[in-house]
């Protein structure tokens, strides 16, 4: 009972100190701006940490953060070993040719008003689709391992890249267009040196979209078949064995890993797009 | 309208290279068995065999087509193997954690539109949040509500709610902002309370962002709904039925169903769009 006293005492000092430092003029400074959030997820911890101890959950219906982070300590290989197996092998490298063939397509069908008309609404239909949907007809084309999990990654990264990309080539004004026409610019210079920099802010919000996405197709085709190693078959089987400490391990690995694929694809569009004017705001 | 060619040019394009493809990958299956049986076959055998299969490796178009009309019009809608019968489960699956995400949603939003620590201490977990694979955790949330004892609709709808709250949430912050600073001076001109300024200037001004983020969050949590589906042996629902296709080879039926789920998503994105396009109107917004 104690613990549950800690925590919610816990909770409404640290809630308390967050409206008071919120109401202060320095909470717009950057440190602040992280504490703040920072403290909130803190307290969120050791609220479920309380929670779990004081009303004394079954580890089989929620695990405490202790025992998640003890689990996590404790099984580092395996955890490595589906890391590997699902993010590097299976999401990056769907992720890489679906992308890649995206803007290649994009840069294609430029050319052709007629074909853009006709495949960016079936492009902008599809892209609502529940595409994971497709993923036990890929596992059933390219077997348990990891292509087939790149393949259901491909298809699910193409088209919000395909659709973005072909948006942001239209995004250069007709004025910028002109003035490369009057200096006699070809047609590949206009492309190298407008269009495709002035793309660049469309492309990397297709490319942050596709991050999670890759992460969840690449997941999720291993609920319908894969080898003995990967975070969605270590998903299943530890929900089937009721090791939930197991499973929010396995949650903890993927929102990190999530984070920082997208953290990662945040940079580079920081350094590719930095003329631009949400990115010079920002210090 | 003047796109209406294009777009054919493209589905014929796809449908052509879809029977192309389903000629090729199921050829294989063809000649194994004339190879086995000792006879020849000839390209014009292969290929009318590749439409008529029973267990295609890619089913041909008309094939899904012939699938989802059994599916819809040839089973009793009470019977198992109704594609309009699985499709209702999933739907009213959807429909219930739409409008719980929704709601939850719109609230969270109005919270921290009104109250600046939670603006500064929830707002960047909301967006971190989004970057999280959170689909991953659905067979999880299944079997541990089935653990204390809830099981059928409400599991499935805990998960589209989850999909479909935060872009509401986001969306919804950025609504409730975008009146600027002289609409919001003019209401203190008219001495106007916190609460007169949302009913009158804030909510109205958010209904457009609204409407986008319903977009997106009706097609996650459809998304949802279907991945709630496949752990734990579910018997009913377009995500069901995928999984028991997957198992038992049936292509025809993956296909059939995986149709049926996009036919339901932009169905439910129309539905929105409509009553979008109705709202802005009679709101003044969009002519």
């Amino acid at each position: 009972m104690s613990w549950l006293v800690f925590a919610l005492a816990f909770w409404a000092a640290a809630w308390g100190f967050n409206i008071w430092a919120s109401h202060q003029g320095f909470a717009r400074q950057r440190g602040w701006r992280l504490l703040i959030p920072g403290l909130f997820g803190v307290t969120l911890l050791v609220l479920w940490e309380g929670i779990v101890r004081g009303l004394e959950v079954p580890g089989v219906i929620l695990p405490a953060p202790s025992a998640i982070w003890a689990r996590i300590i404790d099984s580092l290989p395996v955890l490595w070993a589906d890391f590997a197996q699902t993010i590097l092998k299976g999401a990056l490298s769907g992720y890489l040719i679906g992308c890649g063939s995206a803007f290649v397509t994009a840069i294609l069908i430029d050319r052709s008003p007629f074909l853009q008309r006709g495949l960016l609404p079936v492009g902008n239909f599809v892209a609502a689709l529940p595409i994971v949907g497709i993923a036990p007809i890929l596992v059933m084309w390219f077997g348990f391992d990891w292509q087939s999990k790149a393949a259901v990654v491909v298809v699910m990264v193409f088209f919000p890249v395909l659709v973005n990309t072909v948006a942001g080539l239209a995004a250069s004004e007709r004025m910028q267009r002109d003035l490369m026409a009057t200096w006699g610019a070809s047609y590949w210079q206009g492309l190298f040196k407008l269009r495709l920099p002035a793309a660049m802010p469309f492309v990397f919000n297709g490319l942050k979209i596709a991050t999670t996405l890759a992460l969840i197709g690449a997941i999720v085709a291993e609920f319908f078949g894969s080898p003995i190693v990967g975070m969605g078959f270590r998903i299943s089987t530890a929900v089937g064995q009721l090791s939930l400490d197991m499973v929010w391990a396995e949650i903890a690995v993927a929102a990190l890993a999530g984070s920082a694929f997208y953290g990662l694809v945040a940079v580079i569009e920081k350094a590719v797009t930095f003329w631009h004017p949400s990115q010079r705001g920002r210090t | 309208m003047r796109s209406v060619l294009p777009v054919l040019t493209v589905l014929l394009a796809i449908s052509v290279i879809w029977y192309g493809a389903a000629v090729k990958l199921n050829s294989a299956w063809t000649y194994d068995q004339a190879g086995r049986a000792g006879t020849e076959v000839s390209f014009g055998e292969v290929v009318k065999d590749a439409m008529v299969q029973d267990r295609p490796v890619l089913p041909a178009p008309h094939q899904v087509a012939a699938g989802l009309w059994d599916g819809f019009a040839g089973q009793a809608i009470t019977s198992k193997k109704s594609l309009a019968y699985h499709g209702w489960v999933t739907l009213s699956a959807t429909m219930v954690g739409f409008l719980i995400g929704t709601l939850a949603g719109i609230l969270l939003a109005v919270g921290i539109v009104h109250n600046k620590a939670m603006d500064l201490s929830v707002m960047p977990w909301a967006i971190a949040s989004q970057t999280i694979p959170i689909l991953a955790i659905a067979p999880m949330v299944i079997v541990v509500l089935a653990s204390v004892g809830v099981t059928g609709l409400l599991p499935k709808a805990v998960i589209s709610a989850y999909l479909s709250f935060f872009p509401v949430v986001v969306g919804m912050v950025k609504g409730l902002r975008s009146p600027d600073q002289m609409m919001l001076d003019q209401l203190r001109t008219y001495s106007a309370s916190q609460g007169q300024t949302f009913w009158k200037l804030r909510l109205p001004a958010s209904v457009p962002y609204l409407f986008t983020s319903l977009k997106v969050s009706v097609a996650a949590s459809l998304v949802g709904a279907i991945v709630g589906e496949l752990p734990a042996g579910a018997s009913a629902g377009l995500g069901a039925r995928l999984l028991s296709g997957s198992y038992y080879g049936q292509t025809i039926q993956i296909w059939s169903a995986l149709f049926a789920a996009a036919l339901l998503a932009a169905g439910l994105v129309m539905i929105v769009g409509w009553i979008e396009r109705r709202t802005l109107v009679r709101m003044g917004m969009r002519t």
